[in-house]
């Protein structure tokens, strides 16, 4: 099963992006890890390894906004067992893209193949 | 430089850290979010809890419990890039009583650092005095040395971090993780002197 992590410096960016997800697919396991905690920026290991092993699916798409959060889900990427697919496309039409496409049921490498349209970063 | 000293050492780093806690922030604010300092007391803050909470009992301990309590705690960017350092130098001092090798210890962390934030020399970020740091530290570095190597981080124009955003504005500014780096290596020099 394919999922969608998303890790924003803001946890209302984080949670705000998830509902905008929600609001298009039923079935796709989405998880945040958004600031350090619901007031404070930044972006910290154990958030991000939290929001890749509580996701359901084992192939995980993730999105991710600025400096450390990238640093932070690298690191995460070589601790878990999971298979990570860190996006480098802009953090909200690149999240839309792949849960509309998995809604669809898009293979991880079409939705990455289609994603690399919105690279940012 | 055996346990004791190396936790003078971090002691003495995490009280400087504390002391130029604004000043880290503000040296942040120009280029950056303006959260340098905040971060670093914070992880400062929680590595102290933790080792109260757990004496170390060897130099590898010591470095991983520091190394994960940045990690976990520090909240920007310095979390996993002095986190790696700290992890680092754990592999590196395994079955230690004494640091054996100063120069392969911090060219361990500069290794970490690079690896995770894939910066190189001249970007404008503490790589750029973690560098001329382990490459003077054989022949013998001076407090006057790092204070040099820190403030050459000032003409620098950022690509990479945060303050790459601010690209050519970001001249004429200190990097702040080049400010705290430098208080790293001070600390280290004072508890050797
Ligand atoms: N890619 C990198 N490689 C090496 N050092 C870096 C890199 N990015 C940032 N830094 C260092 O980190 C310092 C900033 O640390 P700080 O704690 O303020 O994190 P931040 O940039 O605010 O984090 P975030 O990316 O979460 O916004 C910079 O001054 C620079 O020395
Ligand atoms: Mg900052």
């Amino acid at each position: 099963m394919q999922g969608i992590v998303i890790v924003s410096h803001a946890y209302g960016i984080a949670e705000g992006l998830k509902s905008l997800l929600l609001e298009i697919v039923k079935d796709v396991p989405i998880t945040t890890a958004g600031g350090l905690d619901e007031h404070t920026i930044g972006t910290n290991l154990p958030r991000v390894t939290q929001a890749i092993e509580e996701n359901e699916a084992s192939t995980l798409h993730v999105f991710y906004d600025l400096g450390s959060a990238l640093m932070n889900v690298e690191m995460a990427a070589e601790l878990t067992e999971k298979t990570l697919i860190i996006h480098k496309s802009a953090l909200v039409e690149g999240a839309f893209i792949a849960a509309a496409m998995m809604m669809s049921k898009a293979s991880a490498e079409s939705i990455t193949e289609e994603l690399k349209r919105l690279n940012v970063k | 430089m055996d346990l004791t000293t190396a936790q003078a050492w971090l002691k003495r780093f995490f009280a400087l850290i504390e002391e130029h806690k604004a000043y880290l922030s503000e040296l942040d604010n120009p280029i950056g979010d303006g959260d340098h300092g905040h971060n670093m007391a914070r992880g400062a803050k929680a590595a102290e809890e933790a080792l109260q909470a757990q004496t170390p009992t060897s130099l590898e301990g010591l470095f991983k419990s520091v190394g994960m309590s940045l990690l976990s705690k520090v909240g920007g960017a310095s979390g996993p890039l002095y986190g790696s350092v700290f992890l680092a130098f754990a592999n590196e001092v395994k079955g230690q009583e004494v640091i054996e090798n100063p120069q392969q210890l911090f060219a361990a962390g500069l290794d970490a650092i690079v690896r995770r934030g894939k910066a190189s020399v001249g970007e404008k970020t503490m790589v750029d005095v973690w560098s001329p740091f382990v490459e003077k530290l054989a022949e013998g570095v001076s407090l006057e040395d790092v204070e040099a190597m820190v403030l050459a981080t000032k003409p620098l124009k950022a690509t990479k971090g945060r303050a790459a955003y601010v690209g050519a504005r970001s001249i004429g500014h200190i990097d702040p993780g080049s400010y705290s780096s430098g208080l790293f290596f001070k600390a280290y020099l004072k508890e050797l002197a």
